[in-house]
């Protein structure tokens, strides 16, 4: 078992929904049943495969290294090869998502949005989910680009085809701005290539051999990335896409939108940007820092100003992704390990929080919380999930809201030693204020919509009822997490600490960015 | 250097190697069959026209294939006729691009009442200098392969007689390459007056060393803007949009891809062979070339309400990241002409499915307005996915094959490691994005807007011929891009031998 896992493990949960997208091609449209029947069956298998992943990446005990890797020639002549591999950073992000898309499925079984064709939307899904399990698993530059995008095509046909009224604008804006980004990461992705020592795109290869690059150059680079990245993340000022594409998406797509696509982009951070180029990132990390806390306190008060309860949660993404950010920019292994943490809660909460969403829109066929009211009253049960992911994500400790956010702001009491620690701290006040705020918009939205009695409109629809079987199925496993991880974190940070370790250089301990170059330059 | 021309009394017929000439005679022979079928069995030979075109095309490619497995390089006529790796593959792209534009024409010119004979009779002599231009090492033998392909083009591209904007097509076309023509013969004038021979090796010592004179610079340019006419490079693409829209759809395909790639292995031939020693001189021209193609293509094609004048104007941008790997050429060599060359075969893949698109859906709506395309997915679902598959392929996404073909040309421009390099590639990036609005707009009418009321939405019904044509395209443009090795395993290397 364990052989053949090292041999094929990733190769197969990456390709296995593209090939259940291709029989679902070959069945007629109208068999409806059979298809929604072939999608989850791919995304369970996946699943369960994920799980085989996991318990023979614990069984072999070697969290900080890559596991399951696979070596092979791809196109030579660029010498991009495929390699695929996971590590403890890699593998958490890579089962969220093995777990949300078989969830999405589930969630729409019954409520497929308008203009229904339940099999063109489940073909989509499923070439999402090898792009996002694909990005995470791909340890050579080109392939993880080919992934990377792989995910813009179904996305902007999902937000086009199956969104809300303004969904076209919305399509498009999103593809846009991560093209733009995504370009010019190909351009320094070829700059690392010509200027490191060694002529390769292997991620492994790549710390050392980019080490003799002249600083000038790596600056240049690093800019590269953090456009292609920080637009995906988004960061302030690239976030404008993010609340259009999210209140337009259907609510299967917003939830992979805020439970894997964004993480795409702070998973570059960690995995490529700065394990390569940690010099330049360190010369990066207070401009990084500084934009991430504007777009915490804007994400936030942008969260105040909104009447649609899906934009309060697409601005509340803006802010929860600073956070994780604003961990990334401390260039500490604390502040990293907080980051994967909060990568992988931000996930389940607001994933969560978007499926809720997108229930309370099915029941009341609005968004706009001036008209809500009273769901305690009339789907309490519904209403208490609500007001549960509003702690996790305002971050009440005890849910892994927490996990991702406090240790983020303690890290940047103390960044790495290369960095300016006034600057951090005053980020580390500012940041702190935004989580006072997350509690105003959070409290806010649930007294809004849970809170009171229902509007006389809606006080005697029959639509409203509490949550059905299918949503409790789709939900409940994102629930336990959200428990379990808040009250026994270890269990994550015990995956993810190695493999960060592993990830930093040493050479962000010396007080200033010079010794990387001066270590290079003694090897 | 006057003496070693042969002189008139002591002509001795070179020495001909049969066999690498074969590809251009088994063309010439298709074509003179074709027409005397029209001479014998007038009208019943109607039905077999474009059969007999079609395989005598990929007879055409038999010689190609044993000259490839052969695999030396063969000179003939003093070095004025090479066929080396790079003739070999861009002989190959041309026929194989010729077959499917014949797959692409079997319906339209034979429902159209068109005269079969003839199309397919010029088309095959254009083909014949396309494949002619792959092994044309000197000045006289381009312009005559330039002449070969063009000539049968303008008559072409006003096939629709009774069409005025065929018309139209076919006269601004004829014009502009007349025009065009004349300036590059003007320019090859001057370089012959320096050099005294037409062959590029010897135009590449004599251009070569010291300081460039007027002379040359001047010869240098007016060959380059020729071949810019050609390939439709801005500033020089104001022919296109007109000729493609009038021209029937078919010839215009043929232009867009086969012509336009011809120019491009002029360009190549010239740039490698012809004035390596001159990088201080086409480096700048093609870079402003490249510029500006790419970024006004794309700027005039947001505007565009027809789809083939989109298609035109995308294939001036796409025009500009081709020359701009020439950009850098001589920083980088052989590595410039791979990256044309992955792009050249690429594009010649995604263009000519977009078309077979267009001419499947125009049977249907007789019409070439973008919003004709409004639900085309409702009722053509397998066609607005092979069109979604073609023009997000031209927007370079991944893992659709355009990808590798920017891909390429990034790589080309980064590996210059000049500052002309590395603003090229970043003015790339922008307009590679540019670029996918335009065609997602194509996207979004299929996928996103519901069909006019009064639109025929019953199954659309595509004849066997274009279904080949788009079978094999769709599968090209997959394979190229997701295992981009099936291309790069025949642009390794050093591509056109060099006689030193």
């Amino acid at each position: 078992m364990g052989e053949f896992l090292n041999d094929w493990g990733l190769s197969i949960p990456t390709f296995l929904p593209i090939i259940g997208a291709a029989v679902m091609l070959l069945i007629p449209k109208d068999r409806e049943q059979l298809h929604k029947l072939i999608a989850l069956a791919t995304t369970v298998a996946v699943a369960a495969f994920g799980l085989l992943l996991l318990v023979q990446f614990i069984d072999n005990d070697n969290y900080g290294a890559l596991n399951f890797v696979v070596d092979k020639g791809w196109i030579d002549v660029i010498d991009s090869r495929y390699i695929m591999g996971v590590d403890g950073i890699s593998l958490p992000l890579m089962l969220l998502t093995m777990l949300i898309v078989p969830l999405c499925v589930i969630y729409s079984w019954n409520h497929f949005p308008e203009p229904h064709n339940p099999k063109a939307f489940l073909m989509l899904l499923l070439i999402l989910e090898t792009g996002m399990i694909g990005t995470f698993a791909a340890q050579d530059l080109i392939l993880f680009f080919v992934f990377f995008e792989v995910v813009l095509l179904p996305m902007y046909f999902m937000i086009g085809v199956w969104g809300g009224e303004n969904r076209r604008y919305a399509a498009i804006k999103f593809f846009l701005f991560t093209l733009f980004g995504s370009a010019l990461m190909l351009v320094s992705f070829l700059a690392l290539y010509f200027l490191a020592d060694a002529s390769t795109f292997d991620m492994r290869l790549l710390p050392e051999a980019a080490a003799g690059i002249a600083k000038s150059s790596q600056v240049w680079v690093f800019g590269g990335m953090f456009l292609g990245f920080g637009i995906k993340v988004p960061m302030f000022p690239f976030h404008t896409w993010l609340p259009d594409a999210h209140t337009e998406a259907p609510t299967v797509g917003s939830v992979i939108l805020a439970a894997v696509l964004l993480k795409l982009g702070t998973y570059g951070f960690v995995r490529i940007a700065i394990p390569i180029l940690p010099e330049a990132a360190a010369e990066w990390a207070p401009f990084i820092g500084l934009l991430v806390v504007i777009g915490i306190i804007y994400g936030a008060l942008g969260c105040l100003a909104q009447r649609d309860l899906k934009r309060l949660v697409a601005f509340s993404s803006v802010a929860h992704m600073g956070f994780v950010m604003l961990g990334i920019a401390t260039l500490t292994d604390f502040g990293i390990n907080a980051a994967v943490f909060g990568m992988v809660a931000h996930g389940l909460i607001t994933g969560m929080l978007f499926f809720l969403a997108g229930s309370v829109k099915e029941r009341y066929h609005t968004l706009d919380m001036s008209r809500l009211g009273g769901l305690l009253v009339q789907a309490p049960r519904m209403g208490w999930i609500l007001g549960f992911c509003a702690m996790a994500s305002l971050g009440l400790p005890g849910l892994a809201g927490f996990w991702g956010e406090f240790p983020a702001i303690l890290a940047s009491y103390n960044p790495a030693e290369v960095l300016a620690e006034e600057t951090f701290r005053s980020y580390m006040v500012i940041a702190a204020l935004g989580t006072v705020l997350a509690a105003g918009y959070l409290l806010w939205m649930l007294q809004k919509t849970a809170f009171g009695t229902p509007r006389e409109e809606f006080a005697n629809d029959p639509h409203v009822h509490d949550a059905t079987a299918s949503e409790y199925l789709a939900w409940a496993p994102l629930l336990i997490l959200i428990l379990v991880l808040g009250v026994y974190p270890q269990l994550l940070f015990g995956a993810t600490d190695p493999a960060v370790v592993n990830s930093l250089s040493e050479c962000l301990d010396s007080s200033t960015s010079d010794a990387c170059f001066d270590a290079a330059a003694g090897k | 250097m006057i003496s070693s021309l042969p002189s008139i009394a002591g002509f001795v017929r070179p020495d001909i190697d049969w066999h690498a000439v074969a590809p251009e005679l088994t063309l010439l022979g298709v074509g003179a069959v074709v027409t005397l079928l029209d001479i014998v069995l007038l009208e019943r030979g109607r039905a077999y026209t474009s059969a007999l075109a079609g395989i005598g095309l990929l007879v055409a490619l038999i010689p190609i294939v044993t000259l490839a497995a052969d695999g030396t390089t063969r000179e003939m006529f003093g070095g004025a006729f090479v066929v080396d790796d790079f003739a070999l593959i861009l002989k190959a792209m041309f026929i194989v691009v010729a077959y499917i534009v014949v797959l692409l024409s079997t319906n339209y010119i034979a429902e159209g009442d068109y005269w079969e004979n003839e199309y397919y009779g010029l088309m095959l002599s254009a083909v014949m200098g396309m494949v002619l231009m792959a092994s044309a090492r000197d000045l006289v033998t381009i312009f005559v392969a330039l002449e070969l392909l063009s000539i049968p083009a303008y008559l072409l591209a006003a096939w629709r007689k009774a069409d005025p904007k065929s018309n139209e097509a076919g006269l601004k076309y004829y014009l502009m390459g007349v025009f065009a023509s004349a300036i590059m013969l003007y320019g090859m004038s001057l370089l012959f007056g320096l050099a005294g021979d037409t062959r590029l090796s010897a135009i590449s010592d004599a251009v070569s060393g010291g300081d460039a004179n007027p002379v040359v610079i001047l010869g240098i340019i007016f060959v380059i803007v020729g071949f810019a006419f050609k390939v439709s490079g801005f500033p020089f693409h104001t022919w296109a949009p007109d000729t493609y829209e009038g021209a029937p759809t078919p010839v215009t395909a043929f232009l867009a891809v086969a012509s336009k790639a011809a120019g491009f292995v002029a360009l190549m031939q010239l740039v490698h062979a012809g004035f390596p020693g001159r990088d201080d001189v086409y480096q700048p021209l093609l870079w402003i070339l490249a510029l500006g193609s790419m970024t006004a293509g794309n700027l005039i094609a947001l505007r565009q309400e027809n789809i083939v004048r989109l298609m035109a104007y995308s294939g001036v941008s796409q025009a500009g990241f081709m020359l701009a790997p020439l950009a850098v050429a001589g920083d980088i060599g052989d590595d410039a002409l791979s990256a044309v060359i992955i792009y050249l075969l690429i594009y010649a893949a995604m263009n000519l499915g977009a078309f077979a698109v267009i001419i499947a859906v125009a049977r249907r709506t007789a019409s070439g307005e973008i919003s004709s395309y409004a639900g085309l997915f409702k009722y053509a679902p397998g066609m607005t996915i092979l069109m979604t598959v073609f023009l997000f392929s031209l927007a370079g996404i991944p893992p659709l094959g355009g990808w590798f073909a920017k891909f390429a040309v990034f790589r080309a421009l980064v590996d210059a490691n000049t500052g002309w390099g590395y603003s090229l590639a970043a003015i790339a990036a922008v307009n590679s994005v540019i670029a996918l609005f335009y065609y997602a707009k194509v996207a979004r009418m299929m996928w996103f807007e519901d069909a006019p009321e009064e639109a025929d939405t019953s199954a659309l019904r595509v004849p066997p011929s274009l279904i080949a044509a788009l079978g094999l395209t769709a599968a090209a443009t997959l394979l190229f891009g997701i295992y981009p090795a099936a291309i790069t395993h025949f642009t390794e290397g050093t591509l056109i031998a060099l006689p030193y």
